[in-house]
């Protein structure tokens, strides 16, 4: 059976999702291994290894979705609240841009009280930089959506507006609203988030997809996951990138192991063979450190993320890793490959 | 087109000729230690290494449940690469007596620790019978307790305080309670690096000479390389060359170590952190060079939980232990946490699919957990 399902995804004809879960549990992590590579390099020919140079900003912390996985918000109540002034946002995009920033990643919790307009003004200081911004996550624009009113294509409509380059695949967890319920009850279902996607990927913006998995799912989750995200791909051709990332419990209400990185890579790697239409698959050093990203790129991984610059999320779970641009080359040089900078769209500068 | 794609593979890395002579079980050159090392092809080298790995432990994973104790930093060979060597008297230093030693041991009276791995510093004033009386005395108050203390390094200069021959000193210790030798101190064997890094230090002729003395007298040990400084490829090939030429001799090595360099602190501060490559790249090369080495370990607390965990799958068996109060690695930036328990190394090791095997020093299988 699995013999046959590796001649399959070889010979390049798309595996199903029972096929890739017989993969999973059977072919051994070298046969992953290379059968992952194999695709990377017919998606992406040259040993090139990609990063870009952004900055994670997180514009409040205040949330009112409570997601069980979550060490980062704090709900609208506490003191512990914050929403970052215009002021501080332009020293952060200052010192991106002073460091060859090319983007800003915008992102943070569904704050109940600011309105839509807040955001559209965000958005324009940004601009004003003169810099990509890849901001709002599905979950973000579907709240966008609830407090002003307008429907998601509006929403978008009214932030493209202002300026918005590309939506950040945060907040898909996992696609099933099963799992989504228990974890992120007051979060966007499964189809909401894929809506959001198909919608911006309609308006023409790119964007990204992400996973986060270990936790409560089933690999039968996970690779559900998958094939709605190749679905909503066949149609709009939109995502850049696929970002899977193991769920890390500190800190937060879930109590489960993290997957292992042995875990990490047979994801990493069932993922670039069944995704046949993603081009970029991304390592998260974010959560797994330098030195298993950098065995990421052996497991079918073409792009090494992000420099970060800050980062508050993962590390809110007790998970802190710092990386500067020059670390990242070493670490993609250290592994074999040609660090190459590039844009959100994967464009390479330079 | 029978091949498969992990042998198709193998084939366009240039390492079909390596995988033959795996697969007839024959022996390794040193060209082929070096191709191998220079293999861009993680996933072959993996593939490789875990044939060797499974062909001598299945899917045997070790660990043991043991308790560190480094009884000084003071140490009169300050390596370059060492955090945690200090000078007799500077900001510190420290020395314990052998009633804090003691007491150590009796803080864990309650657990079922199998194992003390004990290692310190060339201190130059302590008396050989501080090294006697500390077996001795461990082993009075925890007389099950197996000791594996003292590398070549140090053996050689309790020798040397106690005005003994390497083999007089060896009897007395393993009557004392020695019971078997860490690997420690081996570093790379070249003269060139011991030069440049540590001139003070056993040569490594001498510290194979400390080791097969002590295999003949029955005492078992470990070997050890520190690599990620300054280093050639060829170096690396060399040292392990010198230890399989010495196990072919005596049989009495158990386990190959290879460490992972940890820069901070220490007088190699410039040179970069080890990639992760290159620590799965040691592990994998060392398994296949070594063909009589029962076992490969990877050491998490230098690696990592998640390296050492993949190691696994790259040719190691043996995760060390538990690991309380290590303080040479973590004077040198390591990162890693204290100590895993029991069951967290358990569950790295089950889930990288392999079956967890608590062991003794010796390697005798204390519980397989299923």
């Amino acid at each position: 059976m699995v013999k046959k399902i590796i001649e399959k995804a070889c010979s390049g004809q798309r595996i199903d999702a029972n096929e890739a879960a017989c993969l999973y549990n059977e072919a051994d992590l070298y046969t992953l291994g290379q059968l992952a590579q194999k695709k990377r390099f017919e998606k992406n020919p040259k040993p090139i290894v990609t990063y870009v140079i952004d900055r994670n900003i997180n514009y409040t912390n205040v949330c009112i979705s409570g997601c069980k996985f979550c060490a980062y918000y704090s709900a609208p109540e506490k003191p512990e609240g914050f929403v970052l002034s215009f002021e501080e946002l332009g020293k952060k995009i200052e010192e991106t841009k002073a460091l060859g920033g090319t983007q800003i990643l915008l992102q943070g919790g569904l704050h109940p009280d600011l309105p839509l307009s807040f955001y559209e003004e965000m958005v324009r200081f940004i601009k004003g930089f003169d810099i990509h911004c890849h901001g709002f996550s599905p979950p973000e624009i579907i709240h966008f959506s609830n407090i002003s009113g307008l429907d998601i294509r509006q929403v978008l409509e009214r932030l493209i507006d202002a300026g918005l380059d590309s939506i950040p695949g945060g907040g898909a967890e996992i696609l099933v609203d099963r799992v989504r319920e228990q974890i992120a009850p007051r979060k966007a279902t499964a189809s909401q988030w894929l809506d959001v996607m198909e919608a911006a990927h309609a308006l023409g913006l790119r964007t990204t997809a992400t996973m986060m998995f270990g936790h409560i799912e089933s690999l039968e989750d996970r690779i559900e996951h998958l094939k709605r995200l190749r679905e909503l791909q066949d149609r709009t051709g939109g995502f850049t990138a696929f970002i899977p990332w193991p769920f890390q419990p500190g800190n937060t209400s879930i109590r489960c192991r993290s997957a292992t990185a042995h875990e990490y890579l047979k994801v990493l790697a069932i993922s670039r063979i069944f995704l046949d239409n993603f081009d970029n698959i991304q390592a998260s050093w974010v959560t797994q450190g330098y030195k298993v990203a950098q065995m990421a790129l052996f497991f079918g991984a073409n792009d090494f993320g992000s420099t970060m610059i800050e980062e508050n999320v993962v590390a809110a779970a007790g998970v802190s890793h710092r990386l500067s641009e020059a670390d990242i080359q070493r670490h993609i040089k250290d592994a074999g490959f040609e660090p190459r900078q590039r844009l959100m769209d994967y464009t390479l500068v330079g | 087109m029978n091949e498969t794609i992990v042998e198709e593979s193998l084939h366009r890395a240039g390492l079909s000729d390596i995988y033959e002579k795996v697969r007839q079980g024959k022996r390794l050159s040193p060209e082929d230690g070096i191709r191998l090392y220079e293999t861009a092809d993680i996933c072959s080298l993996g593939f490789l290494a875990n044939l060797v790995r499974e062909e001598k432990n299945g899917d045997y994973t070790y660990y043991i449940y043991n308790q560190h104790i480094n009884y000084s930093n003071v140490c009169t060979n300050l390596c370059k690469f060492c955090a945690f060597g200090k000078e007799d008297g500077q900001p510190g230093a420290y020395c314990m007596s052998l009633e804090e030693i003691v007491s150590k041991v009796e803080e864990r009276l309650d657990e079922p620790i199998r194992e003390v791995h004990i290692v310190g510093g060339i201190h130059p004033e302590l008396p050989y019978s501080y090294y006697i009386d500390m077996l001795r005395e461990i082993k009075r108050v925890r007389p099950e307790l197996h000791i594996q203390a003292f590398t070549c390094v140090e053996i050689a200069h309790i020798a040397k305080m106690g005005g003994k021959s390497i083999e007089e000193a060896l009897l007395e210790l393993k009557e004392a309670g020695l019971g078997s030798i860490p690997g420690g101190g081996a570093e790379v064997f070249s003269p060139r690096i011991r030069e440049r890094l540590c001139p003070e230090k056993l040569p490594g002729s001498q510290w194979l000479e400390v080791a097969k003395t002590a295999h003949r007298l029955g005492i078992k040990s470990n070997a050890t390389m520190l690599y990620g400084h300054i280093e050639t490829i060829e170096e690396r090939i060399e040292h392990m060359k010198a230890l399989r030429e010495a196990q072919d001799e005596t049989g009495g090595f158990m386990c190959f170590i290879p460490l992972a360099f940890h820069p901070k602190n220490t007088s190699l501060e410039d040179v970069a952190p080890t990639s992760g490559i290159d620590d799965i790249k040691n592990i994998a090369v060392s398994r296949l060079m070594l063909d009589n080495f029962p076992h490969i370990k990877a050491y998490w607390v230098m690696l990592g939980p998640k390296v050492a965990q993949l190691a696994l799958s790259f040719g190691a068996d043996d995760m060390d232990g538990t690991v309380l109060e290590e303080k040479i690695t973590h004077m040198a930036g390591g990162e890693t946490s204290q100590a895993l328990s029991n069951r967290e190394i358990e569950y790295l090791i089950s889930s990288a699919g392999r079956i967890p095997v608590e062991r003794d020093t010796l390697y005798n299988v204390i519980k397989v957990i299923s």
